[in-house]
């Protein structure tokens, strides 16, 4: 990854205006609902929600608190650094577990598969059950076509389901949050960032992220044309090759459905040139699970996904 | 950077090949990704497309693939050497006029495609109507398939002035609720299929001495149209009671209008009370000044009664405190207006309830408004609203932060229209 294809420029304007949407929105949401909640997975969108999160607030503490929905198929970094944060943020932590929604035999598991798709199930039974009324997640409209279709304020019905032909439409910043009992709204503040943004942001903030986000060696094998990290829950099959190569990872998701790309950037801003030298996107890098269909994302967000 | 960040709304016709302009647009500057193009070649190739169907690039549901028609704003990014681009997608079809007031509500810029064979239709009529309502700065008309038309200028000559004509006659009726002028046109001749000056300037049409829309979207000034005083609306009180902030107390919003200085004198609205600001605060730091669009927390000399749905207002001119105006209306619902209903009313931070009647409606094609009693879906027309309780209000043309408004359907909480202050009336009560 050494020829530039998209310039790595600080757009230090562009940033500072993008900050300033999210904390109108972050502010818009404790004004205006009752019992708001930030989703928060130690990736690194949620990380830069929530920070933003601390900024909006200030010197207030942050007013809600963060959910993590868990698979269960973590990356050890990722958690020790969930917990971290939630200490340094002051923020109360509420676990959705996959693995509980399975032992109640709320969800099943399909061996061999991801659990990522699972999730929707104890996220949604975990709204309901703390009767969240507002959803804040660190989606992005670039990082995928249907998401690029999203609102900022987006209802979701009693069921948690996603219209997107029926949408309410946005205008200027004055954000419908109203619904009706029973339903919720999830609210993008990333809705307008890039991959790009995000990584300057980090850089300019100087915002800790889960070391799996830096170049380090570890043991991996070619699956699907993607990178996958030889784990526990993702063991390499007998004959498979397994060799050491200096990765890092794009996104964090469960370890199960998500690869990892070649890179020896070990600070933010080495990953900012990587990033912006790429000719792939993100998902498309990284997520097993976007490669199912053109419609893969579209039909999880239908269904209460992220 | 030139000003960081371009918003800008594309709107067209059926058929127009906007999405196609907007995909060459991504394509040519390389922002579509290898992963992107493969696919999008592999679905091409499913679709029964001939090559690369751009249009695919935007169509991001099932149904708009399925069907090749965009149904839903899509917003796409992208950044060039000067600028970073926000660019709001908005289809052709049913819902037109809800989708490009929602893209054009927070555009610096609106592209605004034709057929160069179709010519300036009802739609182009509409598209510009709402674009020079909501007060976009700068409208490009775009003149696509131009190797239909054999790359006439003539007929690229043509298009341009009957655009312009309809913008002047919108801008210049007496009875337009556009009461100035406001936008600039620039019109430019593009082949979106092959890429003439989308990106690059086209060796089929020397005649044409302008730059490519690429260049164009990335030189064009932001104009913000302001002329008002500082306007503040609160979101939250903010009071940490922790250790070392125990006697906090700031509002937190983002500057609406103008700016807002240290040491400025300030009347707090609607009490209508008066105060300094003695501070200008972020999480990184004091300011001097907050200014447009920034979010901040003011804290004020006197400990007021301030709550969300307050405005702070800056020395000058105020807002007005009113029960009762006149806006324009862009119905963007099925179910018509109705005179016997109330809704609730979201502007700035408020949200009250109120009525609302019917003034005239605009006939996109005659460019003239007569008396009506109800608005339908993607109707344009004036209304007087009376709202429950008092709004701090400006007219959109002066402010348009604190000039705008959605209308709110109680029950099911559906957004029913997007309103702009035009007049403020007495309050009654």
């Amino acid at each position: 990854m050494t020829t530039s294809a998209l310039p790595a420029i600080a757009p230090s304007a562009a940033i500072r205006a993008l900050e300033d949407e999210a904390l109108h929105i972050l502010r818009e949401v404790a004004g205006s609902f009752e019992r708001p909640v930030l989703l928060f997975s130690g990736g690194k969108d949620s990380v830069v929600l929530l920070h933003l999160a601390s900024k909006a607030f200030w010197p207030g503490r942050i007013p809600f608190p963060v959910m993590h929905v868990d698979t269960g198929h973590n990356f050890p970094e990722v958690l020790t650094y969930r917990d971290e944060a939630v200490a340094r943020y002051g923020v109360r932590l509420v676990v959705a577990s996959v693995p509980e929604a399975i032992a109640a035999g709320r969800v099943r598991e399909i061996p061999g598969q991801s659990r990522n798709r699972l999730q929707t199930v104890p996220l949604l039974d975990g709204i309901a059950a703390h009767r969240f009324d507002a959803v804040l997640g660190g989606a992005r409209r670039d990082e995928e076509k249907a998401r690029a279709k999203e609102r900022i304020f987006s209802v979701r019905d009693e069921h948690g389901q996603w219209d997107p032909r029926n949408q309410r439409p946005e205008l200027w910043d004055l954000y419908n949050g109203r619904h009706r009992p029973g339903e919720h709204v999830r609210v993008f503040p990333l809705s307008n960032w890039t991959e790009l943004d995000v990584w300057h942001y980090i850089v300019a903030e100087d915002i800790a992220l889960p070391s799996i986000y830096f170049a380090h060696e570890r043991p991996v094998m070619r699956r699907d044309g993607m990178l996958i990290a030889v784990t526990e829950h993702t063991p390499a099959e007998p004959g498979e090759r397994v060799w050491t190569e200096s990765v890092r990872y794009r996104t964090v998701g469960d370890a199960t459905c998500t690869a990892a790309v070649r890179s020896t950037a070990v600070a933010p801003e080495s990953v900012v040139t990587e990033i912006a030298a790429t000719r792939i996107t993100e998902r498309g890098e990284t997520r097993a699970d976007d490669r199912t269909g053109d419609s893969a994302m579209e039909d999880r967000k239908r269904e209460g996904y992220f | 950077m030139t000003d960081g960040l371009l918003r800008v709304v594309t709107a067209g016709s059926v058929d127009d090949g906007k999405s196609t302009l907007v995909g060459r647009l991504l394509y040519d500057s390389r922002v579509v990704m290898v992963d992107q193009l493969s696919a999008l070649e592999e679905a091409s190739e499913r679709l029964g497309y001939d090559g690369a169907e751009l249009a695919l690039l935007t169509d991001g549901l099932r149904a708009e693939r399925e069907q090749g028609i965009t149904i839903d704003v899509a917003y796409r990014y992208f950044a060039t050497a000067h600028r970073s681009f926000v660019m709001a997608d908005t289809p052709g079809h049913v819902q037109y006029t809800r989708n490009m007031v929602t893209g054009a509500s927070t555009a610096d810029v609106a592209v605004v495609l034709v057929d160069a064979r179709a010519g300036v239709l009802e739609q182009t009529r509409r598209h510009l109507a709402v674009a020079a309502l909501l007060r976009v700065g700068h409208i490009v008309l775009a003149v696509n398939k131009m190797d239909l038309v054999d790359f006439s200028e003539e007929r690229f000559d043509e298009l341009a002035e009957t655009a312009s004509e309809v913008l002047a006659r919108l801008e210049f009726s007496p009875r337009s609720p556009i009461s100035s002028r406001h936008t600039h046109l620039t019109a430019v001749p593009v082949v979106a299929t092959d890429g003439d000056n989308v990106v690059s300037r086209s060796e089929r049409m020397p005649w044409y001495a302008g730059i490519p829309l690429l260049e164009l979207l990335e030189s064009i000034p932001v104009s913000r149209v302001d002329s008002v005083a500082g306007r503040f609306p609160v979101q939250l009180v903010i009071r940490p009671r922790t250790a070392g902030y125990r006697d906090f107390r700031g509002y937190a919003g983002r500057v609406a209008a103008g700016s807002l200085r240290l040491g400025d004198q300030v009347t707090v609205l609607p009490s209508g009370r008066t105060s300094t600001i003695t501070a200008v605060e972020t999480a990184d730091g004091e300011l001097k000044e907050a200014e447009l669009d920034r979010s901040v927390v003011l804290r004020l000399a006197d400990d007021l009664d301030i709550a969300r749905g307050d405005v702070i207002a800056g020395p000058g001119d105020g807002p007005a405190v009113t029960r009762s105006i006149v806006a324009t209306l862009c119905w963007l619902a099925e179910e018509p207006l109705s005179a016997e209903r109330s809704y609730r009313i979201r502007h700035s931070t408020r949200d009250v309830r109120g009525t609302v009647k019917v003034l005239d409606r605009l006939n996109v094609s005659t460019l003239d408004s007569s008396p009506a009693d109800s608005l339908a879906l993607n109707d344009l027309g004036r209304v007087s609203l009376s709202t429950t309780e008092p709004l701090v209000v400006d007219r959109y043309a002066e402010s348009p932060r604190t000039g705008s408004l959605v209308l709110v359907d109680e029950l099911t909480g559906a957004t029913l229209a997007a309103g702009m202050v035009v007049d403020i009336l007495a309050d009654s009560s």
